[in-house]
């Protein structure tokens, strides 16, 4: 069966996409290969000198999500996207618009109006956002390819903390819903598959585990069982028993 | 002087190539703004006067 994942006319097999920050550089390969990750996020910050290429520990073949972390408004995200283009990246970009410091959170408004200005200019524009069914319909229309809802704040391993507003995403909007941020363990990867996300970013769960090789191994089987019940329909919901041996023929005299 | 990712530096008279050379950077995986406007690749071969601002962008792990 062909259950590929569609963002932007590019079709990828994996639905785990794997964000490379808090690793050391040399785990991270490992990290890509056992979670069977072909999308790779990054960020992209001043450089002053050969410290350690994070490019060169990325299997090659790998889709490059750059994303525009540290920008405040549409403006920086605008340019920082022009800077992933500038050096070498492709057109993929994660929209992350923060001015938010405790928390995180991304600011929908400005997110709205970055993807604009970036599908205009032909990138693919993926939204990470607050799980808000109307922003999520303004980015649609702005010309994302995704919609990337946080299931709670980066970095924070909480879990589907915003479940019942992604449920309402995945109903309502027609583009695949990649839950981003907040994923702690497996079971909510597997969680979020099984009610219809289309894929799940994850990063310090991860990086932050006890062996992060065997986490990595952990959520590609959590997301690919997710994916698989989602498929197969998951089974009713009953307030009582129905046994599931017959109810004739007992064994009495 | 140059202003380089915020530091002065002994780089006025060298192409950015030769800047990012001299930062062991490779120029097709680096952007270079130059003020505020992103230099493309083909002008790398721009010679860096004194008072300029230069910032050196490159990838690292993100989420």
């Amino acid at each position: 069966m062909s259950d590929k994942l569609i963002i932007g006319g590019h079709e990828f097999s994996s639905r785990f996409i794997l964000g490379s920050g808090k690793f050391d550089l040399d785990l991270i390969n490992a990290a890509v290969e056992h979670a069977g990750a072909e999308i790779v996020t990054l960020a992209l910050r001043r450089v002053n000198s050969f410290s350690g290429n994070i490019l060169e520990h990325i299997p090659a073949g790998v889709t490059l999500l750059p994303n525009t972390s540290g920008a405040r408004t549409a403006e920086e995200a605008y340019k920082i996207a022009r800077l992933a283009r500038e050096a070498g990246c492709g057109e993929f970009i994660k929209i992350e618009v923060i001015h938010d410091s405790k928390y995180l959170l991304p600011d929908n408004y400005e997110t709205a109006k970055a993807c604009e200005m970036l599908a205009k200019d032909g990138f693919i524009p993926l939204p990470y956002m607050y799980p808000d069914l109307n922003a999520a319909r303004d980015m649609v229309n702005a010309g994302a390819a995704a919609i990337m809802p946080l299931a709670a704040p980066i970095g924070s391993n909480q879990g589907l903390a915003t479940k019942q507003f992604i449920r309402i995403l995945i109903e309502e909007i027609d583009l695949p819903i990649i839950v981003d941020a907040g994923i702690g363990k497996p079971s909510q990867a597997c969680e979020a598959m099984e009610m219809g996300a289309a894929a799940i970013m994850a990063n310090t769960a991860i990086a932050t585990a006890g062996n992060i090789v065997e986490m990595a191994k952990a959520f590609k089987h959590a997301i690919i069982a997710g994916r698989t019940a989602y498929l197969a329909g998951t089974g009713r919901v009953l307030d009582k028993a129905s046994a599931s041996s017959p109810l004739t023929g007992f064994i009495r005299e | 002087m140059v202003i380089v990712n915020g530091e002065p530096k002994e780089a006025a008279g060298m192409t950015v190539l030769e800047l990012l050379s001299s930062m062991q950077l490779k120029p097709e995986r680096t952007a270079v703004m130059i003020g505020d406007e992103i230099l493309s690749k083909p002008d790398y071969g721009k010679v860096l006067t004194d008072g300029e601002t230069v910032e050196i962008i490159g990838f690292v792990g993100g989420g």
